[in-house]
Formats: structure tokens, C-alpha cells, sequence
């Protein structure tokens, strides 16, 4: 059975992360415990809230460096909304906060002109990648007021309009992430996790 | 109106964790049951479902966040819990058993700073604040918030407080007008316009509504980014699809269902 750990910072709703990931096959626990966590052979970044927030929680709970670890790894590690946007350098939501710096880039306000948060079911356009396969089109569920800008434009695997193009998931190496909630997205959510937890059985055996 | 992908929310009463409320699906096996209710709406396309507590005792929150636990084992959705919600700890149980979202109300009117603190803990983006309006002429819009179930007047002015809400980190306003609700004719398009026009976060329109032809114009006239129902849903009159092709033909943007 393909084991995941979810790390838990003691943030909102995880609990739907876990059943998406146990629907999908997986056995998944919330977890903070560092055994646990180096035994999984795969990482979950959850995330809600304000980036700040998010980031003094995991130094707190010391899994900002169990995270680090993780990705480090090279296991396969998945961050979700704010947990994806947590992966960068900084966000312009809490400015002089040092983010995880797993990823190269920012995060910042979503475009003037539209409603924040943007707090709807949009579609996906995506690149080539084994995480969004057969997801072109498909409609996800997003709550974010702000976005990742990567360095590197080839990491994005998938894009939303909301008021211009806006960064739905990025991937570099082992480290893959989504800024909208596969696990609230009914089906197509459910089509996105079982992709990723079936790329996790496959590089772990 | 506005660009969004107009969400279509069923809304269901509960009470010590059961549904109540004359829900009248033929092929339901437990009328009751939440999380059988909330899979058939999940299935027929429904964005977001709001459960209402009506429980009236305190030791009836235990089975509301058992509810949530249960529904959130099978329902994969953003689902949002309100009633009776006063603390931070209320909230923080609700959103640890799988609700996505919590709204307050009365407690928000007694309290504003309770706003504040569940946006500061958990993000605005899980702080609904719901608003009962009715009709009035103590207030300077002519609109005033009630509390408890619309019974009680506030004095607090309904637009103003919709205003406040969002400066205090409310993330979405649930606005009902008492004066329609119930009524089954349509949404209070003036209402809606007048919080839209004041709020930066989506609005949620809801009381009145008697058939899928009263959901678009909350959009295009009201500027309202989700529409919640509960009677024309739960009698069997129409479905989520039913609500969605109604709000395309008139040219709203939704998640076909």
C-alpha cells in the first residue's frame, strides 16, 4: 500500500486532503512526527489561510524542515493552495516572511479587476505532465487571492484565467503542486490525486 | 454583472445532525440523512452545500461536527457549516472534522472582533459572515440586520455591516433577505445590488427564490457570484442542472453540471 503523510500544522480543513487521498487508494495519515514522515513514500503540503500564518505554523511545529527534507528526498512531495504557494521565496500576502524557498519565484496579488479571493470552479489549461493528464479542460475548485509567479515558466503544467492567465500547478523534479483544491474538485479532483498517488506507487517500488 | 463562475449552492437545515425540513426526494432512503442528501446534490452538479444548525442546544454541536465528519468522508465538495457558531474553538472543530467553511452571524453582530479572530486563525477565505435583512426604517439604507432567525432587529445597518464585515476579514457575505425568504418570489434584487456594490468578496444571494428563472437575475442584476436555494431543490421541482441551464441561457457563466 502506497503510504502518504500528510503534514499537519494544526491549520483548517485536512481532513478532506486525507479521504481524497485514501479514495484514491492510498493510505494516508495527518501527521507531524518526523519517523512518520521519513517512512512515507509520499508528502503532502496542505495549506489554508494567510501565507504568514501558514509559515510560522510549520517553523512552530518544526515541519518547515521535515518539508525541506521531504522534497529533498527526491520522494514525491505534493503541495496544495497555500502549501503550493509555501514552496516559494515570499509572498507579497506577508512580506519579509521568508517562505520555504523550495521553489525559485514568488507569490503575489491576483490582477486588479476581479473579485479576491477568487472563490470558484474555473478550468485548467495544461501542459504535458503525468499529474494533469487527461485534466485539459476539466474544472477545479480555487480560494486564493494571491498566486505563484515562477522563475522558471517551465515549471507551470497548468493555468487558469481569472482576470489574465494565472498559475494553476507547477512541477520541478519530485516537487509538484496545485494552487486550486484537487480534493474539493469532485471528480476531476479525484482524477488529479489518484494520478499523483499512482506516480507515487510507481516510484516507489 | 460580474465575471465569475456563478456558483450554484443548495442550502440544507439541520438539526442535532439530522436534515429537516420537508426534503421530498422520491428516490431517498433516509430523508434525513446529510450525507446521502449531500452525494445526490454532489452528483447533480452542485458547487458548494451549506448545512444551517438550527439546533437549539448546546450539546447538540457534538453531532453537528460528528455531521461534518461524516459528510466530509463522502462528499468532495467545499461544503460550509453556520449556526450557532461563537468562538474560535467552534469554528476550529468544525473545520478540523472536513467543513471547508464556517459562517456566523449573531454572534458577529454581538461580537464583531469574532470575524477578525476566525480570519486570523483560519484564513478569510474559511469566514462567511451570513447577514438576515429585512426591510426597515431605522436604518440609513432602509435595510437592517436581524438576528436569531430573523426575529430579533439588530438596529445594525444591513449594508453598512456587509461593508464592516470584509474590513473585519470576512472572505464571503451569505446574504439573505428575510423579507423574500420563504416568499418564492425571487431573490430582493435592490438588496443584493446595494451589498455588491460595497464588497470586494463574492456575495452569496439567497431567500426567495421560486423557480430557476429567479437565479440569473441575482447575477446580472444583483452582481451576486453564487445563488443558494433549498425548497425549489429539495421538493424534487428541479435539479442543480435544472438551476444551471436556467443561468446559462441567460448568459451566466457556471460549471456545467
Amino acid at each position: 500500500m502506497t503510504k502518504i503523510a500528510v503534514l499537519d500544522y494544526g491549520i483548517g480543513n485536512l481532513r478532506s486532503a486525507q479521504k481524497s487521498l485514501e479514495r484514491a487508494g492510498a493510505v494516508a495519515s495527518l501527521t507531524a512526527d518526523p519517523d512518520e514522515i521519513a517512512e512515507a513514500d509520499g508528502v503532502v503540503l496542505p495549506g489554508v489561510g494567510a501565507f504568514g500564518a501558514c509559515m510560522a505554523a510549520l517553523h512552530e511545529t518544526r515541519l518547515a524542515a521535515e518539508a525541506h527534507k521531504a522534497a529533498d528526498s527526491g520522494r514525491p512531495f505534493l503541495g496544495i493552495c497555500v502549501g503550493m504557494q509555501l514552496l516559494y521565496e515570499s509572498s507579497a500576502e506577508t512580506p519579509g516572511v521568508d517562505g520555504l524557498g523550495i521553489l525559485e519565484g514568488t507569490v503575489e496579488r491576483l490582477g486588479e479587476g476581479v473579485k479576491h479571493p477568487q472563490m470558484q470552479w474555473n478550468t485548467l489549461q495544461v501542459e504535458m505532465h503525468p499529474l494533469t493528464e487527461g485534466l485539459d479542460g476539466e474544472w477545479m475548485y480555487f480560494v486564493h487571492s494571491y498566486a505563484a509567479v515562477p522563475e522558471n515558466a517551465a515549471t507551470v503544467i497548468a493555468r487558469t484565467d481569472y482576470g489574465g492567465p494565472v498559475v494553476a500547478a507547477v512541477a520541478k523534479n519530485n516537487v509538484w503542486a496545485t494552487q486550486f483544491h484537487p480534493e474539493k474538485s469532485a471528480d476531476a479532483g479525484h482524477r488529479l490525486i489518484t494520478n499523483w498517488v499512482n506516480w507515487v506507487e510507481r516510484v516507489s517500488q | 454583472m460580474n465575471s465569475s463562475v456563478v456558483r450554484v449552492i443548495p442550502c440544507l437545515d439541520v438539526d442535532k445532525g439530522r436534515v429537516v425540513k420537508g426534503v421530498n426526494f422520491v428516490d431517498l432512503r433516509d430523508a434525513g440523512d446529510p450525507v446521502e442528501m449531500a452525494a445526490i446534490y454532489d452528483k447533480q452538479g452542485a458547487d458548494e452545500l451549506v448545512f444551517l444548525d438550527i439546533t437549539a442546544s448546546s450539546d447538540g454541536r457534538e453531532t453537528t461536527v460528528a455531521m461534518a465528519r461524516a459528510v466530509a468522508e463522502q462528499v468532495f465538495i467545499p461544503f460550509t457549516i453556520g449556526g450557532g457558531i461563537r468562538s474560535v474553538d467552534d469554528a476550529r472543530m468544525l473545520l478540523r472534522a472536513g467543513a471547508d467553511k464556517v459562517s456566523v452571524m449573531s454572534a458577529a453582530i454581538a461580537r464583531p472582533e469574532l470575524i477578525t479572530e476566525i480570519a486570523t486563525e483560519f484564513g478569510s477565505q474559511c469566514c462567511v459572515v451570513a447577514i438576515d435583512s429585512r426591510r426597515s426604517e431605522n436604518t440609513p439604507s432602509g435595510f437592517e440586520v436581524f438576528t436569531h432567525g430573523g426575529r430579533t432587529p439588530s438596529g445594525v445597518d444591513a449594508i453598512e455591516w456587509a461593508a464592516r464585515a470584509e474590513q473585519l476579514g470576512a472572505g464571503e457575505i451569505l446574504l439573505t433577505s428575510m423579507d423574500r425568504d420563504g416568499t418564492r418570489e425571487g431573490f430582493d434584487l435592490p438588496l443584493t445590488s446595494a451589498v455588491s456594490a460595497v464588497v470586494n468578496v463574492p456575495v452569496v444571494a439567497s431567500g426567495g427564490v421560486g423557480g430557476v428563472a429567479d437565479l440569473a437575475p441575482a447575477v446580472i442584476e444583483g452582481g451576486a457570484d453564487a445563488v443558494l436555494a433549498a425548497s425549489i431543490f429539495h421538493f424534487g421541482e428541479c435539479t442543480v442542472a435544472d438551476a444551471k441551464g436556467a443561468l446559462a441561457d441567460a448568459g451566466v457563466r457556471v460549471r456545467p453540471a
